[in-house]
């Protein structure tokens, strides 16, 4: 889906049929299916039961913002709903790829650059 | 009297159509899917299932709860109304993409070529400042390749002269610098930290196109296999500017969506996009329901998740700039409802 007119595009698309990202758990299911080429059931399945929740909870807001609360995955903020307290971008990434079992590529060069791991043989 | 219902054209404009209207339209574009791509027609409660769909009055329209899709979200970070990185900051938090992506504004293979460093440093800084999973992503368009905007020979020039061998060449020689370039930048993409490569619009110049990004995913998963490679196309149907190319014995030229999925999962690709095209002048349930027709067969093959292209001017998208909503929810729950697709 492209962008576009995001509010004609990404958002018409977002309401209608989205699993909403960072507001529930679309950004799970979605990296499950780029980097792992997870058709949605099977991908839907694996981050429920990493998550200890069902696949209908996965698309609910309420539901998911306490669980990404309780994993640190990271969660929608502003000055208005801070939490400065818990994991955010690269850390929830940390989290997410220890969670899901699944390498993050970002958060494995970052384990290099800062000397937390040492680089993989070049290819 | 039937009542009229206001519905859209594929233009986006409105037409009013009484329900009996609509259900020829949707039986037309079954019809006309079936006679030009050879696949099933849809069931006869599908096709219930869209008349009723488009037949409806209301504003907006949903999937179940419970039957949400991944949304991919291609050019999120395009620089629409911030930096890049904050474009892609605000559709993860405020607009909830499932996944982001840093393009350059081109969009095309060989401009990468030239800013990589660059394009690798913003993808790499946005990285650490986002959740969402990340993909890099440019159109192939092959014709940049050729003169006078590239290096190679001109095809589309050689082959209305009849110098068949020599535009062949030419595009043959184009495939083999953008799999180089693309191989390039997964490269560099890798190291920033890219979670996947993205290659949309795919077979826009035809199957020397299509062929170029097949070998050039298969290069990329066979050198990085945890960054995946999206892979969505440029229209229904392969168009033969070449003609003889074959990927692993099979001719693309002419390739439909349940074919190009066959190559598409061949290569290593993540995840496929399949394109069915806009007539402007028919109906968006019209539209609507040759799409389905046409994609229908991929659903029961695929091995990777299949997301159908729903953008401006195809899958049953109205071609308008700003297009309407009621008209970008209907197809959503259409390829959902009817599809089962595994994203958009």
């Amino acid at each position: 889906m492209g962008s576009g007119d995001p509010h004609g595009m990404h958002n018409a698309h977002a309401q209608a049929a989205g699993l909403g990202g960072m507001r529930a758990a679309g950004d799970l299911v979605a990296r499950m299916q780029m980097t792992r080429g997870m058709r949605l059931p099977e991908a839907k399945q694996y981050v429920a039961s990493k998550l200890g929740v069902t696949p209908f909870d996965l698309g609910d807001t309420a539901t998911m913002t306490e669980v990404r609360n309780e994993f640190g995955f990271g969660r929608i903020h502003s000055y208005a709903i801070s939490h400065p307290w818990q994991a955010n971008f690269i850390e929830a990434k940390f989290n997410i790829s220890r969670v899901l079992e699944v390498p993050i590529l970002c958060v494995e060069r970052f384990k290099e650059r800062t000397g937390m791991t040492e680089a993989p043989t070049a290819h | 009297m039937e009542t009229r219902i206001p519905t859209r054209m594929g233009d986006g404009t409105i037409a009013r159509l009484t329900k009996s209207e609509i259900r020829a339209d949707v039986e037309d574009g079954v019809a006309q899917a079936v006679r030009r791509a050879k696949v099933p027609p849809l069931a006869a409660g599908e096709i219930d299932h869209l008349v009723d769909l488009y037949a409806s009055p209301a504003k907006t329209v949903g999937v179940d709860l419970g039957d949400e899709i991944v949304l991919s979200c291609d050019g999120s970070g395009m620089k629409t109304h911030a930096t890049r990185e904050q474009d892609m900051q605000s559709y993860e938090q405020w607009m909830g993409a499932d996944l982001l992506e840093l393009c350059p504004g081109d969009y095309s293979l060989k401009v990468v070529r030239t800013i990589l460093p660059y394009e690798a440093q913003c993808l790499h800084d946005a990285l650490l400042s986002t959740v969402a999973p990340m993909q890099y992503g440019v159109m192939p368009n092959l014709g940049l390749y050729a003169k006078d905007d590239g290096p190679c020979e001109n095809w589309s020039a050689l082959l209305p002269m009849g110098r068949i061998a020599e535009a062949r060449a030419a595009a043959e020689e184009a495939a083999e610098m953008a799999v180089a370039d693309a191989v390039r930048m997964a490269d560099v993409m890798f190291e920033a930290g890219a979670d996947a490569i993205d290659f949309d619009t795919t077979g826009a110049s035809g199957d020397p196109e299509f062929w170029a990004t097949l070998r050039a995913t298969e290069v990329i998963r066979e050198k990085y296999p945890d960054m995946g490679v999206q892979l969505g196309m440029a229209g229904e149907f392969v168009l033969g500017m070449h003609g003889e190319l074959e990927f692993k014995g099979k001719r693309l030229a002419g390739m439909w969506p349940l074919e190009q999925l066959h190559v598409v999962q061949e290569a290593g690709a993540t995840m496929y996009g399949p394109v069915v095209n806009v007539n402007t002048g028919k109906s968006c349930a019209w539209n609507t329901a040759r799409a389905c027709t046409i994609v229908k067969p991929c659903m029961d093959e695929a091995e990777i998740p299949v997301h159908m292209n729903a953008g401006m001017g195809v899958g049953g998208v109205p071609m308008f700039v700003h297009p309407p909503g009621d008209a970008v929810a209907r197809s959503a729950k259409a390829f959902v409802d009817i599809l089962k697709v595994d994203g958009l």
